[in-house]
């Protein structure tokens, strides 16, 4: 039986990879999971300088989900380079580098950065609901899209993702651009945006007014996008959104994703990453599944 | 120090006033690890309420291996929990956070709580060995949970937001009243009585140590979803905001910016 997977040349034991913002660098997980027994950690973004973030409340529950908007607060580029790669170089996993900027030059710094450094892929926020500059602001339009694409792919060193969001009237413009811009991967969704207001206080729960949602309650709405995805390009996917167990990471590879972020489960059992793993091959038994490329985008064959 | 997820059992259940509940539950590690002025994230039953609830730890008992959780039910997870029977399970995840450092000796600490910020000061006064004395403040005379038990483990000034019982007013106004002394403060309680203690202890030279509360997910320090402004750069973030699941929830009053 074959978990593994190659993706953009580059193996992985398994589909399961954690998702971007909340797992930070491994560290804090690493007390509850085997770091060795994932395919892969997506940092959290870092950017050319640290960023304070946005203030608090960040975080509120919704009914199935959570919003946040914790503005991609981060210690910068030098500190992600001396601190948190060589922790992560400990462990028999893929180093995946979420890279954020509120303009293309801060971008591209981060990423020339990353060039001789040993990560093995990096994943471009092109999405983050909860910044003002940057962030969505390139996400949202497939003109944007293919120029930063472009741009970040002639002086990347390591295959690159674009994270696209689901904020968009048509995610299938936003993921062709990507690809016509060189991209080797695209990862979606990002979080849907949303809001909460507190009817005691009559005003709104977060600082930031709107939060990206994730978690349980938008895994058919990722699914969805990421079915439609798969059917308008040919590099691979990364598909995430609401997945909290192995059932949520086989629809989500059925619809056509390569590997699968884990995200939000994260915050509800410490361990779900590895119970994911764990109900993969599980189910690969089950259905005598010998390779996992089996699965991959099997429901566009029917 | 470690970290345990693990399935507590609960022992009882005991309502102490209008909203306020108290839980007794037997854990396999949490208690033996735990200090005054940790929390525990409380798991909901309800799979709809995914992200724990962050509540602090009222008393801690490490011969019979439990923990005590005195809550107000805000939402709905925590009237979740209002509801529980004994032997219901419960997924915990903790201890979490710093708790007080007591390895100073005071002449004297003020142990003081504010609301719901009061079930912490318990086992931190149980905890202090030299003098000290406790200031609460609540709403009313009719909502003094844990008032009798606080009595066993120093002199009680208390502060009722009616004026129902002894200070009419706020905890500041009991200290004032009660002309009370100490060279150090250490408070948990809502954020104007922190802000309010801050200033105090400033303006005293003091040392005050206060324990925030924030919205959370993770519980961690992953997610960066609980931070304080801080004064100085933090050791983690690089910027002036420190997480107060990890390097709090207790901070030095001088070093956050509330």
């Amino acid at each position: 039986m074959n978990t593994s997977v190659d993706f953009c040349g580059i193996n992985f034991k398994n589909p399961v990879i954690t998702a971007s913002g909340t797992f930070g660098s491994g560290q804090e997980y690493s007390q509850f999971v085997d770091l060795n027994r994932l395919g892969g950690v997506v940092t959290k973004g870092v950017a050319n300088v640290p960023w304070e973030g946005n203030p608090t409340p960040r975080v509120a529950e919704v009914y199935g989900g959570m919003l946040n908007a914790v503005g991609l607060q981060n210690p910068g580029i030098d500190t992600f380079c001396e601190r948190d790669i060589p922790f992560l170089q400990k462990y028999d996993t893929n180093i995946i580098v979420n890279v954020c900027g509120h303009t293309t030059e801060e971008y591209l710094e981060v990423v020339e950065r990353l060039a001789d450094e040993n990560v093995d892929l990096l994943e471009i926020n092109i999405s983050c609901p909860n910044v003002k500059e940057g962030g969505i602001a390139f996400g949202q339009d497939p003109k944007a899209v293919l120029d930063i694409t472009q741009q970040i792919k002639k002086i990347a060193k390591q295959p690159i993702i674009m994270k696209l969001s689901p904020n968009v009237t048509d995610i299938k413009e936003m993921a062709k651009a990507a690809e016509a811009g060189g991209a080797n991967a695209v990862s979606l969704i990002n979080t849907i945006t949303g809001m909460k207001i507190d009817i005691n206080k009559r005003d709104f729960v977060l600082a930031n007014k709107t939060g990206g949602m994730s978690g349980p309650a938008i895994h058919p709405v990722a699914v969805r996008m990421v079915y439609e995805t798969a059917s308008a390009v040919n590099i691979p996917i990364i598909g995430m959104g609401g997945i909290v167990n192995y059932e949520d990471a086989i629809e989500m590879i059925l619809a056509g994703a390569s590997l699968v972020s884990v995200g939000t489960a994260n915050f509800m059992d410490p361990q779900a990453t590895v119970k994911i793993v764990d109900g993969i091959e599980e189910y690969m038994k089950k259905y005598n599944v010998s390779d996992i490329k089996e699965l991959v985008g099997a429901v566009h064959e029917k | 120090m470690a970290i345990y997820k693990e399935e507590a059992i609960v022992l009882s259940n005991e309502k102490l006033s209008e909203g306020v509940y108290s839980i007794v539950l037997k854990t396999k590690d949490i208690a033996k690890e735990a200090i005054a002025g940790q929390f525990v994230s409380v798991y909901c039953n309800d799979s709809s309420r995914i992200l724990p609830r962050p509540i602090s730890l009222c008393e801690i008992d490490k011969n019979e291996n439990t923990i005590r959780i005195v809550f107000r039910t805000v939402g709905k997870g925590t009237s979740e929990f209002a509801k529980y029977v004994p032997d219901t399970k419960v997924t915990v995840l903790g201890p979490l956070g710093n708790g007080y450092d007591l390895s100073k000796q005071y002449e004297n600490v003020l142990v003081i709580g504010g609301g719901i910020g009061i079930p912490p000061m318990l086992q931190l006064a149980r905890n202090i060995s030299g003098k000290k004395q406790i200031v609460v403040g609540y709403r009313s005379k009719n909502d003094m949970f844990l008032y009798k038990e606080l009595q066993k483990e120093a002199e009680v000034f208390v502060a009722t937001d009616d004026g129902s019982y002894q200070t009419n007013g706020t905890v500041l106004d009991a200290i004032a009243e009660n002309d009370l002394k100490a060279d150090a403060i250490m408070a948990c309680g809502p954020m104007p009585m922190l802000k309010a203690l801050k200033k105090y202890s400033e303006e005293k030279g003091i040392d005050c140590f206060i324990s925030l509360e924030e919205r959370m997910a993770c519980g961690i320090g992953a997610c960066l979803g609980c931070v304080t402004k801080t004064k100085k750069k933090d050791h983690h973030s690089k910027v002036h905001n420190a997480r107060i699941c990890t390097e709090g929830p207790v901070f030095d009053a001088r070093e956050v910016d509330i």
